[in-house]
C-alpha cells in the first residue's frame, strides 16, 4: 500500500491498493458504506445500489468505482442515506418480506440494514406477489417471496459451483429468478447443500431445510451489533 | 335450537347491540332483542373479526409454523408456539424430548400461564369485581383500580412481568419467541438466567396466594350472587396426566358432566375427531364444537380455569390443591356451575403456575444442555394440544413429503368455549334484564360474563375457507329469491 493511494471518505483518509473499489477498500479500513448485492468473493454487480455514494460531487456506486488517490468520497450522508432507505422501502413492498415468521430474521442483510438505516415504515403500498416456494429438493428450500434479485446464487452457481443453476429472467417488475431444469424445479438439477450457492443468499430466499430458529434470538447475526458496526469490528479483529 | 338463541318475529322486537365487547383479546359484539314490556327474546355473542391462520400455514415449511402460528394472538402466543412444535416434533420424526428440553418447554409455557392470568385478573376483569360491575364505566379500568387499591394492582403489573421474564429467558422474547424448535429446544437456561428468576419465585407464590384468598374474601361478601351469576349447568373438558392430575403441557383429554360424572377419560389427543366435533352458524365466525356422543344440542362443554380445576382429581402442587379443595367444598360435592368462579379457578391456577416454575428452577435438570430429541421416521400427519391459558387448545396438521403443510386444523380454547359463553350471557340476560329497564351498569353484567371465560376472540376466529356464509339475494318488495349457503351445517 502506498501511503500516497488514499482517498476521502467522509473526510477520513481511507489507504486502499491499487485495484480495489471505493467499497472494497472502504471495509477493508473499517469504514462501512451499506451494500446488499456486494460479496467479496465475486465480481461486483452495481445492481442493489445501496452502495451509492457521491464522488467529487457525482453519483456512482461504490462497488464497482475504483479507487483513486485524491478522491472526494461522500457516503453518511442525509441526503445518501435517504435515498437508501427509499430503495429497501422499495425491496421491502416489492416482495412478500415478513420478518416475524422468518427463520432468516436476525441474519438477514436486508432486515439488518433496514434497522441500521432507520426504516421506520415501508412508505409504499405493498405489491403483495403471488410467488411460489420450491420445495423439491430434499435438503434445500427456495422461498422466492423473499427474494431480492442481487444474483448472488447465479454468480456462485456459474463462477464457483459452475452449475448455473440460477438465472433471471423477464424485465421490469416482471424479473424473476428462474431454476435452470426441464420442469424449473430445483429437485430437477443437480444442485447441492454444500454448492457455494447454497449459501451466499443475503436475505431467506435460499434456506437450508429443517433447521430454521436452531440459533436462539440473542446469538443471531444481527442480534448485538448493527451491521454497520461489524464491519469496523471485523476490521479491528484482522488488525 | 338454544333458548334465546334465535327470536320467533326478530322484526317487531328493539335491538340493543353491547358493540364492541371492552376489556377482551380481540373484537365482538353483543345483540339483545327485546320487546316494548323489555322481555328479552333474543342474546347471541357475535364474533365479527376474522383471520385466516389455516389457510395461510397451509404451503408453509413446517419447522416455520410454531413461529408464524403463534403470532395469531400477543397475549398467549407461547400456547400456539407449543402446541404447534409439539405436532412438529411428530412430523420431524423426534422421539421423547431429553428431560431438559421438555422442562424448560414447561417452564416457558407455566410462565406464560401465569402472565396471561395476572393480566386478565387484574388488567381486565378485577375492575369489575372490586369497583363494582355498575361502578362509573370511565373509572372502572385498571387505572381506577390502581387509584383505589394500589397494592392489587403493582402486584397484578409484577406478576404478569415475572411471567413474560420466565417466556423471555426460555424462549428469547417476552413476546413471540423462537425457543422450541422441532425436537427440542434452541436455548438452554443460563445459571444467572435460573438465579434471577428463582430470586422472586417465592413473592409471586405469596402475592398469587393472596390473590385467591381476595376473590375467596369477595365471594363471602355477596355468596348467593357469586354462586348464581351466569350460572348454568354444562360438562367440562381439560388435560389430565396418567394420574388424574391437573398438567397443562401434556396428557389425555378427559370430560366430565354437570355431576362431575367421566363422559371419556384419558383419550389420546391424536384421536380428538373421535370424540370431538365442530358445527358452524351463520351468525358467527366462531364455530362450535361438542362432544361428538352427544350431539351438538347437548354435547357442548366449558373448557379454561373452571373446567380444569373441576376435571382433574387433584393439582400437584401443595398450595394450589388445598385452595381447589376449599373452592369445590361450596358445591357439596357437585361441581360448582357459577360463571364467576372462573376468577376463583384462575387465581388458583395461577398460584398453581407459580408453584410448578419454582419447583421447575429448583431442579438440576433444567440447567442442562441436552436440548434435542434422537431423530427417527418422518410422519406425515401429527396433532399437538396443550392446555393455553384459556383451555385446551388442538392443531392438527398434515405434512407433504417436500415439507410442506398441507392441512391445518385449529381449534382454539374459545371456541371450545363458545357455546359457554352463549349460555351464560342468557342466563345473566334472563335472571339480571329481562323485564326491566336496560342501564349501562346492566349491559356490564353481560360483559362481565362474558369476560370470566377471558375469550381471546381474535386467535378463536382463525378459520379461512371453512368459514360459514350465507348469502340471501331478495326482491325490491324483500321476498326471498335464492339463498346460496356455504359450511352453515343443516338448514334451521
Amino acid at each position: 500500500m502506498n501511503e500516497y493511494d488514499k482517498f476521502s471518505l467522509d473526510g477520513r483518509p481511507i489507504y486502499f491498493e491499487r485495484g480495489q473499489s471505493i467499497l472494497e477498500a472502504a471495509l477493508a479500513a473499517g469504514v462501512y458504506i451499506p451494500n446488499l448485492c456486494h460479496h467479496p468473493e465475486f465480481k461486483p454487480h452495481g445492481s442493489c445500489k445501496l452502495c451509492t455514494v457521491k464522488v467529487n460531487g457525482r453519483f456512482g456506486s461504490a462497488c464497482t468505482i475504483k479507487a483513486m488517490p485524491g478522491q472526494e468520497v461522500a457516503s453518511d450522508t442525509p441526503e445518501l442515506n435517504g435515498n437508501r432507505r427509499v430503495l429497501l422501502q422499495m425491496l421491502f413492498v416489492e416482495g412478500n418480506h415478513f420478518c416475524p415468521g422468518c427463520e432468516k430474521s436476525g441474519n438477514c442483510k436486508l432486515q439488518a440494514l433496514a434497522y441500521d438505516i432507520e426504516m421506520l415504515t415501508p412508505h409504499y403500498r405493498h405489491f403483495y406477489p403471488v410467488r411460489e416456494i420450491d420445495a423439491t429438493h430434499p435438503d434445500v428450500l427456495l422461498d422466492f417471496n423473499r427474494c431480492i434479485m442481487c444474483e448472488l446464487c447465479v454468480r456462485a452457481s456459474r463462477d464457483v459451483d459452475g452449475k448455473s443453476v440460477f438465472a433471471l429472467a423477464g424485465r421490469g417488475t416482471a424479473s424473476h429468478v428462474v431454476v435452470n431444469s426441464p420442469s424449473g424445479k430445483l429437485g430437477d438439477t443437480d444442485f447441492a447443500l454444500t454448492d457455494k450457492a447454497a449459501s451466499v443468499c443475503p436475505v431467506g430466499a435460499i434456506l437450508s431445510k429443517r433447521v430454521g430458529f436452531a440459533v436462539p434470538i440473542g446469538e443471531r447475526q444481527y442480534d448485538v451489533d448493527p451491521i454497520s458496526a461489524q464491519a469496523s469490528a471485523r476490521q479491528a479483529e484482522e488488525a | 335450537m338454544f333458548r334465546l338463541e334465535t327470536a320467533e318475529n326478530p322484526q317487531k322486537l328493539r335491538r340493543i347491540a353491547i358493540d364492541p365487547v371492552t376489556r377482551v383479546e380481540g373484537h365482538g359484539k353483543v345483540t339483545l332483542l327485546l320487546d316494548d314490556a323489555d322481555r328479552i327474546h333474543q342474546v347471541r355473542l357475535h364474533i365479527v373479526e376474522f383471520r385466516g391462520f389455516e389457510v395461510f400455514i397451509e404451503g408453509r415449511p413446517f419447522w416455520e409454523v410454531p413461529v408464524t402460528v403463534q403470532r395469531l394472538c400477543g397475549i398467549c402466543p407461547v400456547s400456539h408456539h407449543l402446541a404447534a412444535v409439539k405436532a412438529m416434533d411428530i412430523i420431524a420424526g423426534y422421539g421423547a424430548l431429553p428431560p431438559t428440553a421438555e422442562k424448560l418447554r414447561r417452564l416457558m409455557h407455566y410462565g406464560q400461564v401465569l402472565q396471561s392470568h395476572a393480566v386478565h385478573f387484574f388488567h381486565l376483569a378485577s375492575p369489575d369485581l372490586l369497583l363494582g360491575f355498575d361502578s362509573e364505566p370511565t373509572r372502572r379500568n385498571i387505572v381506577g383500580v390502581a387509584q383505589d387499591f394500589p397494592e392489587i394492582a403493582k402486584q397484578g403489573v409484577l406478576l404478569r412481568k415475572y411471567g413474560q421474564e420466565v417466556i423471555r429467558h426460555t424462549a428469547g422474547k417476552r413476546i413471540h419467541g423462537t425457543g422450541a424448535i422441532p425436537g427440542g429446544m434452541n436455548k438452554a437456561l443460563a445459571v444467572a438466567e435460573r438465579d434471577e428468576l428463582r430470586r422472586d419465585i417465592d413473592q409471586m407464590i405469596e402475592w398469587a396466594l393472596a390473590s385467591v384468598h381476595m376473590v375467596a374474601a369477595l365471594h363471602r361478601t355477596k355468596p348467593e350472587f357469586y354462586n348464581h351469576f351466569g350460572e348454568f349447568d354444562s360438562s367440562m373438558m381439560g388435560l389430565v396426566d396418567e394420574r388424574g392430575a391437573m398438567d397443562f403441557y401434556h396428557g389425555g383429554l378427559r370430560a366430565v358432566d354437570a355431576a362431575g360424572k367421566p363422559i371419556f377419560d384419558h383419550v389420546d389427543y391424536t384421536t380428538y375427531e373421535s370424540v370431538l366435533e365442530e358445527e358452524a352458524k351463520s351468525w358467527s365466525y366462531m364455530k362450535f364444537p361438542h362432544i361428538r356422543a352427544l350431539g351438538p344440542e347437548k354435547g357442548w362443554y366449558k373448557v379454561g380455569p373452571l373446567a380444569r380445576v373441576q376435571a382433574c382429581d387433584f393439582i400437584p402442587s401443595p398450595l394450589a390443591d388445598l385452595e381447589r379443595k376449599k373452592m369445590m367444598g361450596l358445591g357439596h360435592g357437585k361441581p360448582v356451575m357459577g360463571t364467576l368462579f372462573y376468577h376463583w379457578a384462575r387465581l388458583i391456577e395461577l398460584l398453581h403456575a407459580a408453584e410448578v416454575i419454582r419447583d421447575l428452577l429448583d431442579d438440576p435438570d433444567i440447567l442442562g444442555t441436552d436440548l434435542m430429541a434422537d431423530k427417527g421416521e418422518r410422519k406425515g400427519e401429527a396433532v399437538g394440544v396443550i392446555e393455553a391459558p384459556r383451555g385446551t387448545l388442538f392443531h392438527h396438521y398434515r405434512v407433504n413429503e417436500n415439507d410442506l403443510v398441507t392441512f391445518c386444523n385449529l381449534i382454539v380454547s374459545t371456541t371450545n368455549n363458545n357455546q359457554a359463553m352463549n349460555a351464560a350471557i342468557r342466563s345473566v340476560a334472563r335472571t339480571h334484564l329481562d323485564g326491566r329497564v336496560v342501564t349501562e351498569g346492566l349491559l356490564n353484567h353481560i360483559e362481565v360474563a362474558i369476560r370470566a371465560y377471558d375469550p381471546c376472540l381474535s386467535c378463536a376466529t382463525h378459520a379461512l375457507g371453512q368459514m360459514p356464509l350465507e348469502v340471501d339475494l331478495v326482491d325490491a318488495e324483500g321476498r326471498l329469491v335464492s339463498r346460496g349457503r356455504r359450511n352453515m351445517g343443516p338448514e334451521r
